[in-house]
């Protein structure tokens, strides 16, 4: 079976494409090792009887999960830690500020679950804090793939490489995977009056949202490090949109840093503060949160109207609290 | 800053003289260090470790878990020269590599940075199965934890876990001053006993019986020595 075999399958979710990938990384790389806690643990029982000593299933004790992540790094394995992001960033978001950062130590996080991908579990499943969470840590890659493809391609660099990454994976997906090189934002759209920045799975809904509008559209599958560089050579009228899978907001300070000389708008949306309190499906909390296509439309156009009064002329941008 | 050859230039007398460059007093009060004996006993007797091998993945693995008042971790590391004697006045200080709490950032012979209580065992844990994975099946991991630190939830994930897998590479220290606020009825060991580990008890200032609990053999189990330190009298 070749690499391009195992990176084409058919309808697969992303949580399935990580177990298929991280099974067939096993078989190569000698240094690399799964740390689980239930989650997940069957679909790598494969795995687990051909690796037994690298593939470790700790039972339902994610303290321990992140911990012997730490552990394993420090005795020179690449260690993959997973489960859902609620339970592997919020629970043990200690042992990843102490047992990876403060050690200096590299891990790979891959999470499941999302914002809000088990609607329906309430919100003990939902973690839309957790790239704000990791955003208070120094050091990490945080991958927001938008398609299972995005997904096995990011993990496939971050299995070979050494540093701290958060692979967040959700059942969300566009319908075909984006262009993506490195870390950079992708420009999915040129325009003139202003910059929207879709993140992960929502670029579908934001290229339907931006449907006719003169707007530049950037896809971002990484969003730490953000890619300053790209938001400000593509920068028209410096009003910028930022919409994200996650928090409302949690990136704002990035736009902000990369735009520190430049007056600008920035607006960002995303899942909101306020508990739901609702069950449901995902399609139904996005539609809550306003990051449906419609909601969508209707909160960028108005952002971008207030931006562009009569008369009002690229590079005089007011700032504006949105 | 030097690190001196691995020699015998330092004694277990000699570790009172090193906490006073860092305490700054004679009164040698902190040489009662309940984790004293045990740290000697480690570096001097049981650790397949010196400054030349510090960089081999073979090596033996000491963490310190209860990473608080490290004066006398600090001492016997600079008596077995893993740090230099010069370095031990500065201890705390901003420019110091010696913290209140180690960090193995800035001190090459700390191999955890620890402080906040039970993190050393989990990452023991991670580090004996990586040994393991890695076909390092001669090399030891010890962790010192606290009586009052195993309170600390973290801990029994992963005694039980390692208990139930079988980590023989594992040892585990635990310095039982009974600081503990609600106690252990029944004693520490059969908390980790009934979780599969080999466990024993020794007095915690004798070196002969604390090097014989620590090498006592433990074929297919992790191992734990519980450290009774009698508390000071008032």
């Amino acid at each position: 079976m070749t690499a391009g075999q195992i990176d084409a399958p058919p309808v697969e979710n992303m949580r399935e494409r990580f177990v298929r990938v991280t099974t067939d990384l096993l078989d190569q790389d000698p240094r690399l090792a799964v740390v689980l806690a239930d989650i997940t643990a069957e679909a790598f029982e494969p795995a687990r009887r051909r690796h037994p000593d690298r593939v470790v299933n700790l039972g339902i004790r994610e303290q321990l999960l992140v911990s012997v992540a730490g552990g394993l790094a420090l005795a020179g394995l690449r260690p993959v830690a997973h489960t859902f992001a609620s339970f592997l960033i919020e629970r043990a978001f200690e042992q990843i500020k102490l047992d990876l950062v403060h050690q200096g130590v590299g891990a790979v996080l891959v999470s499941a679950g999302a914002s809000y991908d088990d609607a329906a579990y309430g919100r003990t499943h939902q973690a839309p804090g957790d790239v704000a969470l990791l955003g208070t840590l120094p050091g990490w890659t945080v991958h927001v793939p938008g398609h299972p493809d995005e997904a096995a391609r990011l993990l496939r660099d971050a299995a070979a490489a050494d540093g701290l990454v958060y692979l967040r994976l959700s059942l969300d997906s566009n319908a075909a995977a984006l262009a993506v090189e490195g870390n950079a934002f992708t420009v999915l759209r040129s325009g003139a009056r202003g910059t929207v920045i879709a993140v992960g799975p929502l670029a579908d809904e934001v290229l339907m949202a931006t449907q006719g509008m003169d707007v530049t559209v950037l896809y971002a599958a990484t969003i730490r490090p953000f890619d300053g560089p790209t938001l400000r050579a593509t920068l028209g009228t410096a009003a910028v949109v930022l919409i994200e899978p996650y928090l409302a907001g949690t990136s704002v300070p990035a736009v902000a840093e990369a735009l520190t000389d430049i007056p600008h708008r920035v607006l960002g949306l995303g899942v909101g503060r306020e508990e739901l309190r609702r069950y449901g499906t995902r399609a139904e909390h996005r539609a809550a949160h306003g990051l449906d296509a419609a909601s969508l439309r209707a909160r960028i156009g108005g952002f971008l109207a207030a931006s562009c009064p009569p008369g009002g002329t690229h590079g005089r941008a007011r700032s504006h609290a949105a | 800053m030097e690190v001196m050859p691995a020699s015998n230039r330092y004694g277990y007398e000699d570790l009172p003289g090193l906490m006073s460059l860092m305490s700054g007093d004679e009164k040698h009060d902190h040489a009662a260090a309940s984790t004293l004996d045990v740290l000697w006993v480690l570096y001097d007797r049981v650790l397949r470790l010196s400054p030349k091998t510090l960089g081999s993945a073979s090596r033996d693995r000491f963490y310190l878990s209860k990473g608080h008042g490290p004066m006398a971790y600090y001492a016997v590391l600079a008596a077995k020269g893993f740090l230099g004697v010069d370095e031990l006045a500065g201890y705390g200080g901003f420019g110091s590599v010696l913290g209140w709490h180690p960090d193995r950032n800035l001190l090459p012979g700390a191999e955890i940075s620890s402080g906040s209580l039970g993190h050393g065992l989990p990452l023991a844990v991670g580090t004996a199965l990586g040994l393991r994975a890695s076909g390092l099946t001669g090399a030891r991991v010890f962790v010192l934890i606290g009586d009052g630190e195993l309170d600390e939830g973290s801990n029994h994930e992963a005694i039980a876990f390692a208990g139930r897998r079988g980590l023989d590479q594992l040892n585990a220290v635990v310095v039982d001053n009974a600081s503990a606020t609600h106690g252990w009825p029944g004693g520490i060991e059969k908390r980790f006993s009934i979780e599969g580990w080999s466990a024993t008890r020794a007095d915690g200032r004798n070196h002969a019986a604390l090097e014989e609990a620590l090498t006592a053999p433990h074929p297919g189990r992790p191992h734990v020595v519980v450290a009774a330190i009698r508390k000071a009298s008032p």
